[in-house]
């Protein structure tokens, strides 16, 4: 009785929070309608428009105590809040609405939604388009028009991107390397004439080709501002957009349901799939999702072996004594240190001890500028395997002392060694065990911020930690992690409340992760269990 | 020789079933172990008293007597099995051929493979009926297939057991029921071709039907391995061995041929217990 409410209880509590999770970050991609609406502020008479975002009852006497003049029986009022954006005309992005103040909402088709790369969404209504500085559509021809050549601001803005980020970024990569390797030559004493005639000529190679992308770099700088469309802000003032600050325009008003949901879905995609903007408040956070689960992948890679050779060792080697007594305990005692601990010893250990010391022997090229005497991913997934090493020892050890030892005592009677009997039949019956503890040592893993903050992870990383440049994985690098990019966003960002969504969307994403990282690692514990099932008789 | 009622182990012995038992004598024998002066001690309690005694090759012979009498203690001496139990320490010796394999340097593992030993349950590997059978010879490093396969067919053969197997060599041993997984065990120690076989009960957990099997495929080993076979069950003594000994309470009480000892026990003791009057 007392377990069925206990596990209703817990089933409830996460699908209650799933569900909070998804109704608070789902919503935001949504293309919400825009109003339009008179509104009475402080005897003046204004147009807003915008999208609701929020609706909370306040009480009137508080809104009298600040000073507003309000007239009404009623003990409370709606006070909504209203995103107008413009934040590039008004300075803000969100405006307080008091219900009495208002008029009658309207939502006008025609009113357009402009996101934007800087200063957030636009509000209004379009007027022209303009090419070449001259008007070539206006009024209900301009949406038309507009079309072709917003594709053709995106392909540009697509190939820009490309040639930044991959070709330049290729290019500034290897330049980078050579001039390590020169400066490791003159360190070495072995800066021959011939070799550096090499680098020479290679450095001569990559800044022509460096030239070139630049040369077209710029042509399309130009060709992209060819562009622009009018629009009238609420206030009656038309302002001008360059199409290349464009990312998308829609008309949520003139959208059906089959639009919207289309809509949803390719926003929702988008959210999963690009770099974040505007200090993460806005765009995607691919490489928030990308950071984790590579760190966890590592931390996994770096923990198994580590805690199953130490299992091993406390279980099937050791003699019973002082020395086993004193590991047992410190193991059992480091499951409970706060996760901070670890992030502070990683940084001391990992990063300054041990990161300076392969700086020292392996990139003495490169110094002063550390490799890996700096936080990155490499001692971030290794601070974590150390905090996840306890999960992962215990379950192993628990694991080989389920093993029948009849089993042990036919494989030795074949005439194994010990450590043959242990690699061929004990350590493979215990998988099942030891994936337990990697299941258990992940879902710890994914959902640890705070000793990420001292060994690697950054609010914005400039780039992912695989890449096509040699040697793919680069270890060295800092990285974005979901658990931060949410305190991030949630309390760092310029712009909370337009964020607010945002955390909720990137909170249901790290739950989900986590989710999927354990249910694929419990698929593969099944599979063992099954083929190992037989043991229990 | 074997017939259904007779599965029905009791104490008091039939001593019908000796019929066709062929009159041995150790002295015409070769030895292949020669057990001398063996003490053990599982700490400061001593399991095993100055036993002294010989394995005869292509024999069977039986170790019998009551529970916690060291039988199997001194079975599993035969290989070392005894060095896995920390506190256990082994003095006099026991010679295999010319070897003593309690002297320094030798290779346990290499003496366990001379020394198969099946054990009172079943215990295959998780592995397929194939892999369990390979065990032994991937250990020495032979994976050449067609090796393998001879190999395994072979001792599946001598196991009794290819026909029931033959179609599933790729399934888990632990599909199999427990007489074939016992058997399979066999083939599996038989495989790596061991001089003596040691076995501790083989029979204790199976069936009557499986038991007759066992049995069975004891007598067809003989004629080619040595084996020393450890019961509780004094017709099944009787049935397979040769030669049986008879221990009490860590002693070596009585050693003789089979037929011997059942019929004519020379000490009071071992009358006692094979007509049932403790034990």
């Amino acid at each position: 009785m007392m377990n069925a409410a206990a596990v209703a209880a817990s089933v409830i509590m996460v699908g209650g929070l799933l569900i909070l999770l998804a109704v608070r970050g789902l919503g935001h991609f949504w293309p919400h309608a825009v109003y339009e609406f008179q509104y009475d502020w402080q005897g003046k008479t204004e147009k807003v428009i915008g999208e609701q975002h929020d609706k909370e009852s306040v009480s009137v006497q508080q809104l009298i105590e600040s000073g507003v003049k309000i007239n009404t029986d009623e003990k409370f009022v709606d006070r909504y809040l209203y995103k107008i954006g413009n934040r590039d005309v008004y300075g803000v992005d969100f405006r307080t609405i008091i219900e009495p103040f208002m008029a009658k909402q309207t939502r006008p088709e025609g009113l357009l939604v402009i996101e934007r790369h800087e200063y957030g969404n636009f509000y209004g209504y379009l007027k022209s388009v303009k090419q070449d500085g001259q008007i070539i559509a206006s009024g209900e021809a301009a949406w038309d028009a507009l079309q072709p050549l917003l594709e053709r601001a995106y392909d540009l803005h697509d190939e820009i991107k490309k040639i930044q980020k991959s070709d330049i970024g290729s290019i500034n990569y290897k330049l980078e390397r050579l001039r390590l390797k020169e400066r490791g030559l003159e360190l070495e004493g072995s800066k021959t004439p011939e070799r550096m005639a090499e680098i020479q000529a290679e450095r001569q190679s990559l800044d022509e080709a460096y030239k070139i992308l630049e040369q077209r770099l710029l042509d399309i700088y130009n060709e992209e501002g060819r562009d622009s469309l009018l629009a009238e802000v609420q206030t009656g003032q038309v302002v001008e957009i360059p199409l290349s600050k464009i990312v998308s325009v829609y008309r949520p008003n003139d959208m059906n349901i089959f639009q919207k949901l289309g809509f949803y879905f390719a926003k929702i995609w988008e959210f999963l799939s690009t770099d974040p903007r505007e200090a993460n408040t806005e765009g995607g956070i691919f490489p928030a999702i990308f950071g984790t689960v590579t760190m966890v992948l590592i931390m996994s890679v770096l923990v198994t072996p580590m805690g199953i050779v130490a299992a091993v060792y406390l279980r099937e080697y050791a003699k019973e004594g002082v020395l086993v007594r004193l590991i047992r305990i410190a193991v059992n005692n480091l499951a409970g240190v706060p996760s901070i601990v670890y992030g502070v010893f990683g940084l001391g250990f990992f990063v300054y001890f041990i990161g300076s010391g392969i700086d020292q022997v392996l990139y003495p090229e490169a110094l002063p500028a550390p490799t890996f005497g700096t936080p990155g991913l490499m001692w971030a997934s290794l601070t974590l395997a150390l905090l996840t090493l306890p999960v992962v020892i215990v379950s192993t050890e628990e694991g080989l002392a389920r093993i029948p030892s009849a089993v042990r005592e036919g494989s030795l009677a074949l005439g194994a060694t010990k450590a043959e009997t242990l690699w061929r039949t004990v350590l493979p019956m215990a998988s099942p065990a030891m994936m337990t503890g990697l299941i258990l040592a992940v879902a710890r893993a994914a959902g640890e911020v705070a000793p990420l903050m001292l060994v690697g992870v950054v609010k914005l990383a400039p780039s992912l930690a695989v890449d096509g440049n040699w040697p793919f994985l680069h270890l060295d690098r800092k990285f974005m992690h979901l658990g931060f990019h949410i305190y991030d966003v949630g309390f760092q960002s310029p712009n909370v409340e337009a964020a607010r969504p945002l955390v909720y969307a990137t909170a249901l994403l790290l739950v989900l992760v986590i989710i999927v990282l354990n249910i694929s690692a419990i698929t593969i514990r099944n599979h063992l269990r099954e083929k190992y099932r037989a043991l229990e008789h | 020789m074997m017939s259904g009622e007779e599965q029905t182990p009791s104490h008091g012995l039939d001593v019908s079933v000796l019929g066709d038992m062929k009159e041995r004598s150790l002295a015409e024998e070769t030895i292949a172990m020669d057990i001398k002066d063996v003490d053990l001690f599982y700490g400061d309690k001593q399991a095993l008293f100055n036993v002294n005694m010989v394995i005869p090759e292509k024999r069977v012979t039986a170790f019998i007597g009551p529970s916690g009498c060291g039988k199997s203690t001194l079975l599993r001496c035969f290989n070392r099995m005894n060095d896995l139990v920390d506190s256990c320490r082994v003095e006099g010796k026991i010679m295999l051929g010319d070897q003593n394999i309690y002297s320094k340097g030798v290779n346990v593992a290499d003496l366990r493979r001379n020394v198969g030993m099946v054990f009172q349950k079943p215990n295959p590997f998780p592995k397929s009926v194939y892999e369990n059978v390979a065990y032994g010879l991937r250990l020495q490093g032979i994976n050449n297939k067609s090796t393998l396969d001879d190999v395994v067919e072979w001792a599946l053969k001598g196991a009794a057991l290819w026909d029931e197997v033959k179609d599933r060599l790729e399934d888990s041993a632990f599909g199999l029921s427990g007489g074939q997984q016992q058997r399979l065990v066999i083939a599996r120690a038989i495989a790596v071709q061991p001089e003596v076989l040691l076995l501790d009960e083989p029979a204790s957990a199976l069936d009557p039907i499986s038991t007759l099997k066992i049995e069975e495929l004891i007598y067809e080993l003989k004629s080619t391995y040595t084996i020393a076979i450890v019961t509780h069950n004094m017709q099944q003594a009787a049935r397979v061995s040769d030669y049986t000994a008879f221990m009490y309470l860590g002693e070596l009480i009585e050693f003789d041929s089979t037929n011997q000892l059942f019929t004519n026990p020379k000490q009071k003791k071992t009358e006692d217990y094979i007509t049932g009057r403790y034990g």
